[in-house]
């Protein structure tokens, strides 16, 4: 069974008088434990997808279904118990909340989404911050890491929940090269080890080659579809 | 919850110095509105026990009509034996039933003219049984100023003389006066008396008369009989006053005339000193501090707040995009506004108690009127404090609802794309 089914998917904006078609009647499949990756220029719609599927924004036209359920008619509290139960999020901007921990970072959506017994956090926390790489890191302050390091606390962050599926908007953007490929290892390594899917947008073609589906979104259309690196997913 | 507390705090931390000049404002006010209900109701308090324990007492009792003709003291208007008789009877049944009543004390009030054997002018005096007086308005002793202060207050043939009189006509303890006076029939009595000491005035009725026993006034009068003006009542605790009052009132008014009419009335102190005009001015401008303060609190945190969700309006994006409910986000925070009105409070209230207690130990001493060196003694109740907290915390609470209801119905999106 698919993860995220969408079905002639489309979502207009009402900009005062003017409709702009976002995204125009798409169709797509994506398995389960996928790497998936939404490219193409800036206002291609590549956001407005990810936020569709991210139960943010809810579609126009169309159908769209994620971890088996519709969710183009939730309500805003029903989204949001979805959000917490099925889906992680990693932003552009690390987006940690600065007066909390690294530990309390990640521990947030058990704690005040899930609301989770103290010990399965502290030991799921743990586990997800060793996965990551940050370990030794809990005590300290979302300031006193770098941004690669960040980014790591969101992945985990993302992760702790269980989600089926993690959503990356330009995970990328705010990292060097390297640190950039590292974090894109880091995601690739987490969907193997928690067979999670991972769909992120990006426009940065180093980040694109380690994807292994690859969709290209063109003024608001889903024009092709590539496999790389012997995906062979969708 | 504590969650929320703990994230709260931190957030408020974040900001410190947006939020100790918050709390000091919140502070300020909780100061200014404590230490003025203490020291105006310390100096209510004063001003009534003055005017309750050194003329008037804490009820009065008079025959119907007494009060509104009592500027030209009318004799005619006096309780006779059997009326006083029911007082007193209605007094003791109240006694026996809630042990209210302290003591009671029979006056006669009159108008006469005062000499010196050279010089004459007009004197308002307050005739009473000295024991009976002593006992219902303790304070009066204190207020002789030359002369000697007695237990018994006077005998019989004495006179204790306003101050003004005595200065105006020169008159001094031991010196002998006459008093003159006409009766209710028109006929005019005189009889010596020999001053005891100088009655010190006060501010509200009878805080100019001279004193002297009911015998002589009697005896002056040509009273055969009872006959009594004014019964002055004393409660042991003035919480009683309105309950005294009303049982008093419900037992004297079946009491009627051969017209139907009620025989007597019946007054608390509040009625008969214009100080209780005073005394709600002082409540009224409590009223208004307090309104005062509730509009800082209001004001101070309902900007802080709606600038700590401005300032996050990209972290409150995250977490409701991770899945906070909106009921929690409002919970943060309303949280936030709840804590810095319980820090400003804390403060404030630790700073108002110290400061009472400071100005007990300075025994600052003040005028009021033509009496001097009154001690200001502040004091605060507890439920008056509980009150003010209680206050300030709703209006916290209430001041952050706004913002955080903003916070709580942001779109992610939108609060995610906000630099």
């Amino acid at each position: 069974m698919s993860l995220v089914t969408a079905d002639r998917l489309e979502k207009t904006y009402q900009i005062d008088e003017i409709s702009v078609n976002a995204i125009r009647g798409v169709n797509f499949t994506i398995e389960p434990a996928s790497f998936v990756s939404f490219v193409g220029p800036s206002g291609s719609g590549k956001s407005t997808l990810l936020n569709m599927i991210g139960c943010l924004d809810p579609p126009t036209n169309g159908s769209l279904q994620v971890v088996g359920r519709d969710i183009t008619r939730m309500d805003r509290k029903q989204a949001a118990r979805f959000r917490g139960e099925h889906i992680g999020f990693v932003f552009q901007d690390f987006n940690l909340i600065p007066v909390l921990t690294v530990f309390e970072n990640v521990e947030y959506p058990l704690l005040m989404v899930q609301n989770r017994p103290a010990q399965e956090r502290k030991k799921r926390v743990n586990d997800l911050l060793e996965a990551v790489g940050m370990g030794d890191q809990g005590g300290k302050y979302p300031s006193q890491i770098s941004g690669g390091q960040k980014q790591r606390v969101a992945v985990a962050r993302a992760l702790v929940t269980n989600a089926k599926l993690v959503l990356a908007d330009e995970p990328t953007a705010n990292l060097d090269g390297k640190t950039a490929n590292r974090i894109i290892s880091l995601m690739k390594k987490m969907r193997d080890e928690f067979k999670t899917t991972f769909i992120f947008s990006t426009h940065d073609p180093k980040v694109m080659q380690n994807a292994e589906i690859v969709f290209t979104l063109e003024d608001g259309k889903l024009h092709q579809r590539q496999n790389h690196n012997g995906g062979g997913h969708g | 919850m504590v969650n929320i507390i703990k994230i709260a705090a931190r957030n408020l931390r974040r900001y410190l110095r947006r939020t100790l000049l918050t709390s000091a404002l919140i502070t300020l006010g909780v100061v200014a509105v404590l230490l003025f209900i203490s020291i105006t109701g310390s100096f209510k308090e004063m001003m009534v026990g003055q005017i309750t324990d050194s003329m008037l007492g804490h009820i009065q009792v008079h025959r119907k009509g007494y009060l509104a003709s009592i500027d030209n003291l009318p004799l005619n208007r006096n309780l006779n034996q059997s009326q006083v008789a029911k007082v007193e009877e209605i007094l003791r049944d109240i006694d026996r039933d809630t042990d209210a009543v302290e003591s009671f004390s029979m006056r006669i009030k009159l108008g006469a003219m005062f000499s010196n054997y050279t010089e004459t002018t007009n004197i308002r005096l307050n005739t009473v049984i000295p024991e009976q007086e002593v006992k219902t308005v303790p304070l009066l002793p204190d207020r002789i100023i030359k002369g000697q202060k007695k237990e018994a207050l006077l005998q019989k043939g004495e006179i204790l003389v306003p101050e003004l009189i005595a200065n105006g006509m020169k008159v001094k303890v031991g010196d002998s006066v006459v008093l003159v006076a006409n009766n209710k029939d028109g006929s005019v009595n005189g009889k010596t008396f020999t001053v005891s000491g100088v009655l010190e005035g006060i501010s509200g009725p009878g805080g100019r008369d001279g004193v002297i026993h009911l015998d002589d006034a009697r005896e002056l009068l040509r009273i055969n009989g009872v006959e009594i003006s004014e019964i002055a009542i004393r409660l042991k605790n003035m919480d009683h006053l309105s309950m005294v009052f009303s049982r008093l009132k419900a037992g004297l008014e079946p009491l009627r005339d051969k017209k139907d009419r009620s025989i007597f009335e019946v007054h608390t102190w509040e009625k008969l000193t214009p100080f209780y005009n005073i005394a709600k001015m002082i409540d009224l401008m409590t009223f208004f501090i307090k309104i005062m303060l509730v509009a800082i609190v209001l004001v101070s945190i309902m900007n802080v707040m709606i600038m700590a969700v401005y300032e996050r309006i990209n972290e409150i994006g995250t977490i409701a995009a991770i899945g906070t409910l909106p009921g929690k986000i409002m919970a943060l925070f309303v949280t936030e506004g709840f804590l810095l009105g319980v820090l400003g409070t804390a403060a404030g209230t630790v700073i108002s108690l110290i400061s009472i207690a400071l100005i007990n130990a300075a025994e600052i001493t003040f005028n009021f009127g033509r009496q001097s060196d009154l001690l200001l003694a502040p004091v605060i109740g507890a439920g008056d404090v509980i009150t003010i907290v209680l206050i300030v915390i709703a209006i916290s609470v209430l001041a952050s609802l706004q913002p955080a209801f903003k916070a709580a119905r942001m779109d992610p999106i939108t609060a995610l794309r906000h630099v």
